[in-house]
């Protein structure tokens, strides 16, 4: 318990505390070379060099001080800080909705503790409430923490653990459910819950921020109205990701959960359907559906859960000059599914090709998806890719790479459950055969028979129509 | 029989109670009387080649209609220290202000309008602000941790403002007096607010961004004289490194004032520091008046914890007639809401500032909070040219109002009424207490009207997107070695320079000490002469002239190297000043045949005195000698330039002794 004195304080800044016997939340006065100093020690971020301290002065603001500086120092008072956010009972209203939000860990509501600056996070109904009001003017909200983990280190037990829960909820009789979670891998869990749960009878809607909740600026708070209005309200029985459509506070798309990417690092309209329209616009007011085709709202609570996964599959990113051996390592370490990223239409160098050989021989299912992220697979056009076809390479369609990734993850699973239930094992061809159909019959659109011309919109600026609609109508 | 009330009567007496006094009549006795005391927050933009947090030109504004893109964002709260939102984080919520930012790809990037995370401070902009913390003789912090303070005003789109703490306990060297400094940090500037109309705020994002720094003083300068003779010296400190910038806008100060009992207000973004004195006088004295309302209510009121507005829809029919205001009102279909406010007689028309009244302080906040569009409220107890011409005396049984009970009407969109009522409320209710905490904005005038809340000490927390810059010994005492002259040793220097005072503020707001050292240094010319040249000569110049962008207080030092390399008189430096000013890039030469400048030596310029005495005493009219003026006048000209008109003269004195 020792080191809870010195929170994140290591070597000689740790050392200098102690010598003077200085704790973390200890009023202090530091005679350096530079001046005197007071305020209340903080804890050190433990990443942090070991050469500094850092204090609260009496203005609020944080300075660090040079223990090499330092002359002399003394506490002169202590108090610990201690912090929690205030809960409120979160209103029932009789006629509105019930929404359950699943918690996997992200942060959507969350308050300050202004001392150390850690953002603490808001959960519970009574606490989310105090934070978004408005929730409860749309519905009648519970809450359940499903795990906690961040979201680059969600992965297939979380995916078939929150199925599950999801599954629960709604024979339960929930009306709607959104799921609170990191960003850089929310389309990932999208693909994955879309492909676990086909037949869900109300919205399953995933929900993120790309500015924390703590900055009056977030689009957290907006983001969870529009997806609590969505789970609550919207016609719809689908999995659905919920997020800024514009990076101005206007209002939400809702992508289907299959074609839904990531695709700027820190922008709030960060994700965007591909190769297709959004599924809506959603405000705080409304839904104005834009797609014509999705699956309805169902009264009844019925719900087939498959939450199946087999981890040993990779994605593999071809580069130019890639050597086979990459995807040799991969065989010898036992993976059952590759996905390969290619170029243009869906190419590699033929200096792989013999590693290709072997995985089929290994009984390795290989797809083809794409760098270029918009557009089709086309292996027919060059000889390289009539090649690799004949070599068990399946191209993907206009599969995105990673819900292809997280497709052939739970055919594969699914694969392993079937031959489980109906204890035959199928021969290698029938495993080829059986993944194959699973893979390229679209469950919900990761791969669309067609490509509306405004699937594809990238802009480029410069040019005066662009810029002209820039000004006028992108916010 | 029942007393007329008369509202400007009433504004004339309370301001009479009071003991107010124009600034002009006031003695620094009358400020202690009042307990005046006021602090400092002076903002200086800094004069670098790109902004503080991007890599975004800085120094480069645009119009307000030159911009690429509109970006939306509507300010939220977020939860204080003790779970509840604090005051300012409240009003603003309460607004449902709709916030435009308007960007221009040549100013602004993805990082000011929040797409994306800060990147490295600048370290030019580091370098000169702990250029001014060693002047300022402040602490230096071991680390620089950057830090959020909250804005909901929508001034940074990010909601916060990162800023750092450079140096802590500094002072500076007044005449009289050393102030203390509590700390200086570096910050980004926030936006320039092109509109701000209902419930929409518009905003440019050129200056967003750009480094600048705060210094701020402790609560010590207890007249308004001293509070600008502090303003002042902090201005002329920043300016002597020359690398700050000037101009409007690039100077803010932030004057905090109380008085005796009352609270600490700031007046928010004064850009003139000539205005402070007046400002910070009048605030003084409206928080006196707010306590001697505070004095009148409690007496008049003492169990004033369930005191509260009443209030009711008027059909616009209520009038016999409707004034164009309201008829205007009416087409736009606002609803029209009469208040009455027990007890409130007296003082509506109480006086706070010069033609100011307690009314303006709940006009101030309708307009803010409740966003209601001008004009959009009428009282009881208006007075002078701006009153409205409705009878309160057929509205008043409406809410069965008292005798000693006050009204007003505001008509507004219905969404608005009912933060505007709570707004009335609130800000009667504060008048038990005496001087609501806010800051507010300078008028032209010498008042000030109601700004925001001031907000809370809560509102500053880490920022996570950036890591501590550590600030090594060496570099620090790197800085330290090439920090140009303190400011009161510079006025120590011009006294001693025999400089004229009146030419001190021109010289140290234009940091002129180190080119006038250079002049003197160099060329050899009398300090006092070059000090007056500026001062007088130059400033009397910028009044008249249009200065050419390419002119410089270099092109100074460079007349003055060519005079003294042709061996000219100074006295042609006065008469190629305007040229060069007007036309800084004509060459030397040219300016002197622009002038019909003669070489000419002094022999020749005396030779013809002899034969100029003899021709004026025929033409002579006067009885008074005038003869040496006379003569002085025939040679003048073709002097300047040549010879020292002091030479001249004194030759000239001596022939005509010579000669009657």
């Amino acid at each position: 318990m020792a080191n809870d004195f010195f929170q994140g304080y290591k070597g000689r800044s740790l050392e200098t505390l102690k010598k003077y016997n200085v704790r973390v939340w200890g009023q202090a006065e530091i005679v350096t070379t530079r001046g005197t100093f007071e305020g209340t020690v903080l804890p050190r971020s433990e990443n942090d060099d070991d050469l500094h301290i850092v204090i609260k002065i009496s203005t609020g603001y944080n300075v660090g001080i040079d223990i090499r500086t330092v002359k002399t120092m003394k506490e002169t008072g202590y108090k610990k800080a201690n912090y929690k956010i205030p809960e409120k009972e979160f209103p029932f209203t009789a006629g509105q909705p019930d929404v359950k939000l699943l918690g996997t860990g992200g942060t959507i509501a969350s308050r300050l503790d202004y001392r150390t600056g850690a953002v603490i996070p808001a959960f519970s109904p009574g606490e989310l409430y105090g934070a978004v009001p408005e929730l409860a003017d749309i519905c009648n909200l519970t809450t359940e923490k499903v795990f906690a983990v961040f979201s680059e280190n969600m992965g297939p037990n979380q995916y078939k653990q929150l199925a599950i829960s999801i599954g629960k909820e709604i024979n339960n009789g929930i009306d709607g459910i959104v799921i609170g979670h990191g960003t850089d891998t929310l389309h990932h869990t999208a693909a994955a819950l879309s492909f676990m749960i086909q037949d869900s009878p109300v919205p399953i809607v995933l929900v993120g921020s790309q500015r924390s909740s703590d900055r009056p600026s977030s689009d957290a708070a907006l983001n969870l109205i529009h997806a609590v209005y969505t789970a609550g309200h919207a016609d719809l029985g689908e999995v659905v990701v919920c997020m800024f459509g514009p990076t101005s506070d206007e209002y939400g798309f809702l992508h289907r959960g299959t074609r839904v990417r990531k695709m700027h690092s820190s922008y709030r309209s960060t994700f965007r359907t591909i190769g297709d329209t959004p599924l809506a616009t959603v405000t705080r007011n409304g839904i104005t559906m834009i797609k014509k085709n999705f699956n309805h709202r169902r009264k009844d609570k019925k719900v087939k859960v498959q939450a199946y996964f087999k981890e040993k599959v990779a994605m593999v990113y071809y580069y130019p000059h890639m050597k086979p051996d990459i995807f040799d390592s991969l065989i010898d370490k036992g993976y059952e599914g590759i996905i390969i990223v290619g170029t243009g239409l869906g190419h590699v160098n033929k200096e792989v090709y013999p590693a290709l050989d072997r995985a089929k021989e290994n009984g390795i299912h290989v797809y083809m998806t794409l760098q270029t992220i918009w557009g089709y697979v086309h292996m027919f056009v060059y000889d390289t890719g009539r090649d690799m076809m004949a070599k068990g390479v399946v191209p993907g369609g206009n599969m995105l790479p990673e819900v292809a990734f997280i497709k052939l993850g739970w055919s594969l699973g699914m694969l392993e459950n079937e031959e489980k239930k109906t204890g035959k094992t199928y021969t290698k061809q029938e495993r080829f055969d059986y993944v194959k159909n699973l893979m390229l019959t679209s469950i919900n659109d990761e791969i669309t028979e067609r490509e509306p011309y405004n699937g594809y919109l990238v802009y480029q600026g410069g040019v005066p129509e662009v810029e002209e609609f820039i000004k006028k109508f992108r916010k | 029989m029942k007393k007329i009330f008369n509202p400007q009567k009433n504004y004339n007496d309370t301001r009479k109670e009071i003991g107010y006094i124009s600034r002009k009549d006031a003695k620094s006795s009358d400020y202690k009387k009042i307990g005046f005391m006021s602090g400092l927050e002076v903002h200086q933009q800094l004069k670098t080649k790109k902004k503080l947090f991007c890599r975004c030109p800085a120094g480069i504004y645009q119009d307000d209609d030159d911009f690429n893109a509109e970006i939306i964002r509507h300010m939220r709260p977020t939860l204080s220290e003790l779970g509840e939102y604090d005051g300012t984080a409240l009003m603003e919520f309460k607004t449902h202000k709709e916030i435009v930012y308007r960007i221009n790809n040549e100013t602004a990037c993805t990082y000011e309008v929040d797409d994306t995370p800060p990147f490295r401070i600048d370290d030019e902009a580091l370098g000169i602000a702990l250029e001014i913390s060693l002047l300022s003789k402040l602490n230096i912090v071991g680390e620089v941790h950057i830090t959020r303070k909250q804005y909901l005003d929508g001034s940074i789109p990010t909601g916060f403002q990162r800023t750092a703490i450079l140096g802590v306990e500094g002072e500076i060297q007044l005449k009289n007096k050393k102030v203390k400094l509590i700390q200086l940090s570096i910050e980004e500037d926030s936006c320039r607010e092109i509109s701000d109309i209902g419930h929409r705020r518009i905003y440019k994002t050129d200056r967003l961004g750009m480094p600048l720094i705060e210094t701020v003083t402790y609560p010590e300068l207890y007249t308004p004289d001293e509070l600008m003779e502090a303003a002042q010296y902090i201005r002329f400190l920043n300016r002597s490194t020359g690398k700050v910038r000037t101009g409007i806008g690039a100077g803010r100060e932030d004057v905090n004032v109380s008085c005796k009992g009352g609270t600490r207000v700031e007046i928010k973004g004064v850009a003139h520091n000539k205005w402070i004195p007046e400002l910070s006088h009048n605030e003084a004295y409206r928080q006196w008046a707010l306590l001697n309302v505070k004095k009148i209510l409690n007496k008049r009121i003492p169990n004033n914890k369930n005191w509260k507005i009443d209030s009711a829809f008027l059909d616009y029919d209520v009038f016999d007639s409707l004034n164009e205001t309201l008829k205007d009102a009416k087409d736009r279909g606002l609803k029209l809401v009469l208040v009455n406010l027990p007890d409130f007689k007296g003082i509506l028309s109480h006086f706070t500032q010069p033609g100011k009244t307690f009314a303006d302080e709940i006009w101030g906040r309708l307009k803010v909070i409740a966003c209601l569009l001008e004009p959009f409220m009428a009282h009881s107890e208006e007075f002078g040219s701006n009153s409205s011409d409705i009878d309160f005396n057929l509205l008043a049984p409406i809410l069965n109002a008292k005798e000693n009970d006050a009204q007003l009407v505001f008509w507004g969109d219905e969404v608005d009424v009912e933060t505007a009522l709570e707004t009335i409320e609130e800000r009667c209710k504060m008048a038990f207490e005496a001087v609501p905490n806010e800051t507010r904005k300078s008028l032209p005038d010498g008042t000030t009207i109601f700004e925001r809340v001031l907000p809370g000490a809560d509102r500053m927390y880490p920022d996570t997107d950036s890591a501590p810059i550590p600030l090594e010994d060496e570099y620090i005492e790197n800085l330290r070695k090439n920090l140009p002259v303190e400011i009161f040793e510079r006025y120590h220097q011009m006294r001693d320079w025999g400089i004229p005072e009146d030419t001190f503020n021109y010289i140290l707001r234009n940091n002129l000490v180190p080119i006038i050292e250079r002049i003197v240094n160099d060329f050899g010319i009398n300090p006092k002469f070059v000090g007056t040249f500026f001062g007088h000569k130059l400033k009397h110049i910028e009044g008249k002239f249009k200065q050419h962008i390419d002119f410089s207080y270099e092109k100074v030092y460079d007349l003055f190297g060519f005079i003294d390399k042709k061996n000219l008189d100074i006295s042609i430096a006065k008469e190629m000043l305007p040229i060069i000013y007007e036309y800084p890039k004509m060459d030397f030469e040219s300016v002197l045949i622009t002038l019909k400048f003669k070489h000419r030596k002094k022999e020749d310029l005396l030779a013809p005195i002899e034969f100029l005495h003899e021709k004026f005493k025929e033409i002579k009219i006067s009885k008074n000698d005038v003869t040496y003026d006379w003569l002085m006048g025939q040679v003048h000209k073709q002097a300047v330039g040549n010879v020292a008109l002091r030479d001249i003269g004194k030759e000239i004195r001596k022939i005509i002794k010579e000669i009657e």
